[in-house]
């Protein structure tokens, strides 16, 4: 193997060239970006960036030692067709990078709402979409935030923080409900009251009104709040659809096997984009996990190389964390339907506790703790150790 | 010197923790000891709650590996290094030096069973 192209230079991307030089790979190493940015962190845009505290260069990924990748950057080039008879990258310029292995790192995208996007309205993805929210928010400004998922209320904290006036609106009628449960998204979504946040579900977005600048948010019951600035947090959709017809299977982000493989030889997917078969769960799961893009990247690049890669027992259980209104949030394993939620530590009223999901068999599936992290810990451990799901 | 305890108090695989000027986190992996302070410099994090796999820990809240002979971080968030502590096993027992400053050098691990170091 003599060139591998990595698709999306971001955190997956980033990992994988490290991972392909830790494999001993000395050749060609070419990482497509389409942002011109070079690697950087986006857990703190929707918190220690969005608040100041940090600033562009602190959320540098890379550090002095990654020159040692010798890695061709082709930041500013989007990739807009894999063509995997000839396993070539065609670049949005017309360049085409012809290569032995192909890592596909492109992530996911903010979604929208439908419509026409006035002035003051934003989502949060990257670090532009980061500067242009941060400046609008100034002190006294009247922010609605549309959507009630991890992102949306880390931007409503920090807006509140910034004393911004806030409101949130989320179409469920409990928040995080599909990670967390009723109950426990119930508990989480207390945060905002707690700080002066007003929350109101079960309510969608009618219309965006005010032309060309936002004046305010109309919402499904009739109600119309009064808005300086709305940030719109309804998830995200993996970046896949250049490679629509590539012959590579996609359903909900790229189709991979445990070790990151595609349907199609030469081709492994990573990070935000992979919808990968997960040995906890035994079944598809596309993770939008820091973690997660960072770990995948290591089996995948052994699966070019057709080695087989045993991942950390950690390491399969899903994990990501939170921060929120000064509480730390983390979440390990995965909630299934007919979960039961027991409290082991602490009180969630205080918002400080550790709570555990168990299945309808009596098996522990996942771990919630909200600045609990020693005993969280424990029990993220005994997690990795609960044998694999066999379906 | 800063006390550890009992070298059979700290199974492989495992960490003591220990407070000097910092918390330090002493661990035990193949038969060895190695001392590094105890806080993530990424963020508030305790590395002796983390994964250790061969001579690295992982950060138990954002995975971020640190060397345990050199403190320093092979993946991010983090990235700056950790110090590292002489560790001095005697008679069965642990202590480790605290390192002074911010620049610490590379510190070999020290055999569990080492018997006859001398304590300084
Ligand atoms: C605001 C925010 C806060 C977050 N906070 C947390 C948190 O607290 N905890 C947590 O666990 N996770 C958090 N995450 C999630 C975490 O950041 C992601 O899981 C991680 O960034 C995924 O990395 P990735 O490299 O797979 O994808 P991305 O970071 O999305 O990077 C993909 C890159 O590929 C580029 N790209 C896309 N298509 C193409 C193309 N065709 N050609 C070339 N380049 C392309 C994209 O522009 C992008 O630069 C947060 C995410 C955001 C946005
Ligand atoms: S606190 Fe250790 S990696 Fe973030």
């Amino acid at each position: 193997m003599r060139t591998v192209a990595v698709v999306g230079a971001s955190l997956a991307g980033l990992a994988t060239a490290r991972a392909l030089r830790a494999e001993g790979f000395d050749g060609r190493i070419v990482v497509i970006g389409d942002e011109e940015h070079a690697p950087y962190d986006r857990p703190p845009l929707s918190k220690e960036f969005l608040s100041g505290a940090l600033s562009t260069e602190d959320l540098a990924l890379t550090t002095p030692e990654d020159a040692e990748l010798a890695a061709d950057w082709r930041l500013g080039h989007r990739a807009v067709a894999l063509d995997t008879a000839e396993r070539t990258v065609v670049l949005d310029d017309g360049e085409r990078i012809a290569t032995d292995g192909v890592v596909l790192a492109t992530g996911a995208r903010a979604r929208a709402l439908p419509g026409p996007v006035p002035a003051g309205v934003h989502t949060l993805r990257t670090l532009d979409d980061a500067v242009a929210l941060r400046s609008e928010l100034v002190p006294g400004a009247r922010m609605i935030v549309v959507g009630a998922g991890f992102i949306g209320s880390e931007i409503a904290s920090t807006a509140a923080g910034l004393g911004v006036e806030v409101d949130v609106v989320e179409a469920a009628t409990v928040p995080l409900e599909r990670p967390l449960g009723a109950e426990m998204g119930r508990v989480c979504a207390g945060l905002h009251a707690a700080a002066g946040v007003r929350l109101h579900t079960g309510c969608g977005v009618a219309e965006i009104v005010g032309s060309p600048r936002v004046r305010a948010v109309r919402l499904t019951d009739g109600r119309e709040l009064p808005a300086d600035v709305v940030v719109v947090g309804i998830g995200a959709i993996p970046n896949v659809e250049w490679l629509e017809g590539s012959g590579v299977t996609l359903d909900d982000g790229v189709v991979t096997d445990a070790q990151g493989a595609t349907s199609t030889p030469g081709v492994v997917a990573v990070g935000d984009c992979a919808n990968a078969h997960r040995g906890y769960t035994g079944s598809m799961l596309r993770l939008e996990h820091w973690t997660n893009a960072v770990q995948q990247p290591v089996g995948a690049v052994a699966a070019l190389f057709g080695r087989v890669h045993t991942p950390a027992p950690h390491h399969e259980v899903p994990y990501f964390w939170s921060d929120q209104y000064g509480r730390r949030i983390q979440f390990a394993g995965h909630r299934t339907p007919g979960c039961r939620v027991e409290v082991l530590e602490g009180d969630p009223a205080e918002a400080d506790f550790l709570a555990r999901y168990v299945d309808p068999s009596g098996t522990p599936v996942a771990v919630l703790g909200v600045d609990r992290p020693r005993s969280f810990g424990r029990m993220r451990r005994r997690l990795g150790r609960r044998p694999a799901a066999t379906h | 010197m800063i006390y550890v305890g009992a070298a059979s108090d700290i199974p492989d695989g495992e960490a003591a923790r220990v407070q000097g000027e910092v918390s330090i986190a002493v661990f035990h992996v193949d038969g060895a000891l190695y001392a590094i302070d105890d806080t993530c410099t990424h963020q508030d994090a305790s590395l002796s709650d983390g994964w250790v796999e061969g001579c690295a820990v992982e950060c138990p809240l954002h995975a971020a590996c640190f060397d345990l002979r050199t403190g320093r971080p092979s993946g991010p968030p983090a990235k700056k290094p950790v110090r590292t502590h002489r560790v001095v096993v005697s008679d069965g027992h642990v202590w480790v030096e605290e390192s002074v400053g911010v620049e610490t050098s590379a510190q070999p691990g020290v055999p569990v069973d080492a018997v006859a170091e001398e304590v300084a």
